[in-house]
């Protein structure tokens, strides 16, 4: 259980950073928190020839809650992203999803944006960039570029990060005003990868109530399902009144089964999860649309 | 080829240490092989356990999920580290001894740094509160009863302390 041999690189700035990621390209491996990366090195699924530690480019580790949503840097840690009071208003889904992000120790550590880059479908911040529409800004000596949620999952731990990149940012936008936002997973041990995740966003308006809902664990890369006009069918605060919304939700969904879970239990779960989830939301819409008037 | 090394320092336990080691070597292996001190245990080294949860700069973290490279200039405490300067154990300690909030001991070190951190940051947990505090620690033997006791009974110490 250790890594095998590499060579390490620990740049000082940003500049240094993309000089020597273009140097070792595909050979290379960025490690900023580390917290997915060293158990696949320590279990030899990885062995990069290159390691370029990020832990130095403290420029990057910053969270800035602007009014059209919420800039993550590189290096911010989950816990920061979590702690932050500002961020926790113009995007409450960050906080609600971070507090099922593994432990806090692990929290403590791993970074947003590297979870992102990791691209592992059960992370839970993948279905949030993705249900939010949100994006990555990938830098590298030939120049920046911004990557939609929709084009950034490529695959099963794999995103659109090419050789010789950085993931420097993600940007989650803010919730629409009257919004309401839930996360609710199933996991067989509180922290652990979830057997199935759900991130809802509930948008009432008098004309219509839209509906977004991104799945952790549902597929090869966070599924985000779109609903123009999901009424609920009865009391919108109970689960029960989404049953229609839920069901048309998780249409297209094709899960795997896997040692912990049969496919056909992952989409009971993905339906009952979605239906409480929306009525979660709707409940906080409905809160933040009373404090506004 | 031969193995890139790497000179670190690292303040443990209010102590500087300065070590050459190879850039792969985690931090857990560092503190037990190159810095000596064998309180930190190595459970699962991937993550999972806690065993091996030691503060950097303050905060808890894996120490089998780090490099020591990566760590060069930092600050960590082990479960060495927790006990007061008079010697006598940390109230985190004396609560584990009163509870029994161990049996074969091989997961403590782990929940006495991450419960030490914790009530710094929360001195009043209640019993909900410390479950989830130590939800990331596995033990094996006790059933986790008397670690959640442990727990309650360390804030108890602690505000007597302060009071």
């Amino acid at each position: 259980m250790k890594p095998s041999p590499f060579t390490y690189h620990r740049p000082e700035s940003l500049d240094e950073a993309l000089s020597v990621l273009a140097e070792v390209g595909g050979d290379g491996k960025v490690l900023a928190g580390g917290q997915s990366l060293l158990p696949v090195l320590s279990m030899r699924l990885a062995a990069p020839a290159h390691l370029v530690d990020v832990n130095r480019l403290a420029e990057l580790a910053y969270v800035r809650a602007e009014p059209g949503g919420v800039r993550v840097g590189a290096l911010a840690r989950h816990a920061a992203v979590e702690r932050d009071e500002q961020a926790d208003v113009v995007q409450p889904l960050l906080r609600q999803a971070l507090r099922l992000v593994a432990h806090p120790t692990i929290r403590n550590r791993g970074t947003t944006v590297g979870s992102l880059a990791h691209a592992d479908p059960a992370g839970e911040m993948t279905a949030v960039l993705a249900v939010l529409g949100g994006r990555v800004t990938l830098v590298s000596k030939a120049g920046r570029r911004e990557v939609d949620a929709a084009d950034f999952f490529v695959g099963p731990l794999e995103s659109a990060v090419g050789a010789g990149e950085l993931a420097v940012e993600a940007f989650f936008p803010a919730a629409p005003p009257g919004s309401g936002t839930a996360f609710l997973e199933v996991a067989r041990r509180h922290g652990d990868y979830a057997v199935c995740g759900v991130a809802a966003v509930v948008t009432p308006s008098p004309e219509s109530v839209d509906v977004a809902v991104g799945y952790v664990s549902m597929g090869p890369t966070p599924a985000v399902a779109r609903l123009a006009d999901a009424r609920p069918s009865g009391p919108p605060v109970d689960p029960a009144s989404w049953a229609e919304a839920a069901d048309a939700a998780v249409t297209g969904l094709e899960p795997e089964a896997d040692i912990h879970a049969s496919a056909d239990y992952r989409l009971h779960l993905a339906r009952v999860l979605t239906a409480r989830a929306l009525a979660a939301a709707w409940s906080a819409s409905a809160a933040s649309g009373t404090e506004a008037a | 080829m031969s193995e890139q090394r790497l000179p670190v320092r690292i303040v443990v336990n209010g102590t500087e240490h300065r070590v050459e080691v190879p850039v792969r070597r985690l931090l857990s292996d560092a503190l037990r092989y190159d810095i000596g001190l064998t309180g930190t245990h190595v459970g699962c080294e991937h993550g999972v356990c806690g065993a091996c949860t030691v503060l950097l700069d303050g905060v808890p973290v894996r120490s089998c999920l780090l490099l020591a490279v990566s760590v060069d200039g930092g600050s960590v405490t082990t479960v060495e580290g927790l006990a007061g300067v008079g010697g006598g154990p940390h109230p985190v300690q004396q609560a584990f001894t009163e509870c029994h909030g161990l049996q074969c001991g091989f997961c403590t070190p782990g929940f006495l740094t991450t419960v030490a951190a914790y009530l710094e940051e929360n001195p009043d947990p209640t019993e909900d509160e410390a479950r989830e505090a130590v939800a990331g620690n596995l033990c094996r033997c006790t059933g986790y009863q008397n670690i959640v006791a442990s727990v309650l009974r360390a804030a108890e110490l602690q505000r007597e302390a302060g009071a």
